[in-house]
């Protein structure tokens, strides 16, 4: 591992050199980009992918499965599992501070009757919170008591949340039995290796029946118990994701074998997630400067493995005790003092109105966004550009650029637009000093896209992004996201064939690593 | 001998805890201590120390050398 950090440590935190990105990118499409027109459905930003309509049915008011529907409904994480079986490099689990964002890093731990009670009270202030996950900030399996305690005490109090648990693994096939009777409604496992070689520059060891094993056995042990863990899960009818975490030199080319891997043992949705890596993490990545992924990296490696499975474009990476919806914490109003202050009576009759309603409104945004979408159609050639978009939600082109915390980036080509990710940023508009500094994270962060749409800008930071060679667009203010860009899209081939601009290689991004400064 | 946890090093995790044969571990101002008499540093129960073996953080799970060293019954 010490070489392969070596060997990385001259680009951390620089963009590569187109050449060689380019060269990776067309290494790594291969096979899966002139598909295009065999695969629509995975095109289908907002939809329902390649999911059965089964499974569709249940995740598709999951905010963190479903795009589009985390604008509607919230979640939270309650941190009750302190514990952890294994140890990973990219993991630190000392380092706590409110600004952090990332996961395994919480501000308070719960016990079960805390954390039940903070569920209640969150759900009654947020009524359309209809999710609990426990995730952390060590291994909820490593902890299997509280874990499991937590969830019958919301079971009792809030029986209409739905259940989810995320682990490493180790532990998962002792416990699927008991996953079943909770009625746990999805578990995700993390796993970022299928071959112990690889395994071992990850995993410095694990705590196993009694035993700490390192190096290639205890990856070894860990896949295993992975593997077998989600066979069982699938067996037992349990929908399961698997999070990947993608470190460039570790396990970038390994991850299309775990995607491989997975897919076969019935993982419903694949999150390929970019490493988060930084000295003052304290962790053994940031310390040896290993990288984290480019947002070209990321992008060429999930539409490669698109062609396999379902792949999950939309996550945030939040924190073990995140509250609210994706993207805009609110734990810092249910700490334990305060939810212990609160008077909460658990309105399930108003939730269910106001969930009603909520889902009303969203059937109207989805329905009036269809109805205005067409393709741009064969005859706008194999141009495809990528845009970056401020909202708020909706499926509308309607925050500010100041505004943004971050951007949603959409692919568009001849075949349609394709949601694929989030960028995020600290927010440009903070009134207070270095803007400047600012506005230039936020280019480098959307520097591969040719325009950003925006509801309203100002003068100078759009001189900025002209300079940088994005362009900001705020003609299409307030519409809908899809049919802007595509109207926008089809101007751009337009210009290109009339010559009066050229058709350039944006280049790569970068993927923000440090604290996040939350609004 | 006993096992010790240095204080300032405990991140809290609570993995130690359930892991000990002997009960001897409990929280107490806000970390993981072990109670030294009832410490058997594992012998007749395991091959390794568990708390040491399951500790997140390295040298923080340590031998004690203020008591003499634990003998089997």
């Amino acid at each position: 591992m010490q070489d392969q950090a070596a060997a990385n440590n001259g680009t951390v935190h620089e963009i590569q050199p187109l050449d060689a990105l380019m060269q990776k990118i067309a290494e790594h499409k291969g096979c899966g980009s002139s598909g295009g027109a065999g695969k629509a459905s995975c095109g289908s930003a907002a939809g329902q992918g390649d999911l059965p309509p089964e499974v569709w049915e249940k995740v598709k008011n999951h905010p963190c499965y479903s795009e589009e529907a985390h604008h509607h409904y919230a979640r939270m994480h309650v941190a009750v599992a302190p514990a952890c079986n294994i140890q990973c490099n990219y993991c630190n689990r000392k380092y706590d501070c409110a600004n952090e964002s990332r996961p395994g890093v919480v501000s308070e731990k719960l016990t079960p009757e805390q954390a039940a009670r903070k569920v209640v009270a969150v759900a009654s202030a947020i009524p359309q919170m209809t999710v609990l996950g426990i995730a952390g900030p060590g291994d909820p399996l490593a902890n299997p008591e509280k874990t499991f305690r937590t969830f019958e005490l919301v079971a009792r109090e809030a029986p209409d949340i739905k259940l989810c648990l995320s682990t490493n693994g180790l532990a998962l096939p002792d416990h699927v039995e008991t996953i079943k009777r909770f009625n746990v409604d999805h578990v995700t496992i993390t796993i970022n290796v299928v071959d112990p070689e690889v395994g071992q520059h990850i995993y410095p060891w694990i705590f196993y029946r009694h035993k700490r094993y390192t190096g290639r056995e205890a990856a070894r042990i860990l896949s295993e118990r992975q593997l077998q863990g989600l066979e069982m899960l699938t067996a037992a009818g349990i929908l399961c994701k698997v999070n990947s975490v993608m470190i460039p030199g570790v396990n970038d080319r390994h991850l299309v074998e775990v995607n491989r891997a997975v897919k076969s043992r019935g993982a419903f949705l694949h999150n390929i997630m970019p490493l988060i890596s930084a000295p003052e993490h304290g962790t053994v990545f940031g310390l040896n400067g290993q990288r984290g992924p480019t947002a070209q990296e990321l992008k060429a490696l999930q539409d490669q493995c698109e062609g396999e499975m379902n792949m999950m474009r939309h996550c945030r990476q939040c924190r073990a005790d995140a509250v609210g919806l994706l993207g805009e914490d609110r734990s810092a109003e249910f700490s334990t003092e305060k939810v212990m202050a609160m008077e909460v009576s658990y309105d399930a009759a108003a939730r269910k109105a106001y969930q009603e309603r909520v889902e009303q409104d969203r059937q109207e945004k989805v329905a009036a966004r269809e109805a205005e979408l067409a393709q741009p159609g064969a005859d706008f050639g194999d141009i495809k550009i990528l845009a970056a978009v401020a909202t708020k939600g909706g499926g509308r082109i309607n925050e500010h650029f100041g505004h943004a915390g971050e951007f949603q980036i959409y692919e568009v080509s001849a075949a349609g637009t394709k949601f694929i990710g989030h960028r995020r940023v600290d927010h440009y508009c903070q009134g207070g000093y270095g803007e400047e500094d600012t506005l230039d994270t936020v280019i480098r962060a959307i520097n591969d896209c040719v325009a950003v749409f925006v509801a309203k800008i100002g003068a100078c930071p759009k001189d900025s992004l002209k300079a940088a060679g994005i362009d900001p667009v705020d003609g299409y203010a307030h519409e809908f996201i899809e049919q802007s860009v595509i109207a926008y899209f089809k101007e751009y081939v337009e210009k290109v064939r009339r010559g009066e601009i050229a058709h350039i290689d944006k280049g790569d991004a970068d993927i923000r690593q440090g604290a996040y400064i939350a609004a | 001998m006993a096992y010790k946890i240095i204080a300032s090093q405990c991140t809290a995790c609570s993995a130690c805890e359930p892991e000990c044969p002997n009960v001897a571990i409990q929280e107490k101002d806000g970390t993981f201590v072990i109670i030294a008499k009832k410490c058997t540093e594992c012998i007749g129960y395991f091959d390794d120390p568990q708390c040491a073996a399951v500790c997140p953080v390295e040298n923080t799970c340590v031998i004690d050398n203020g008591y003499p060293r634990y003998q089997a019954a």
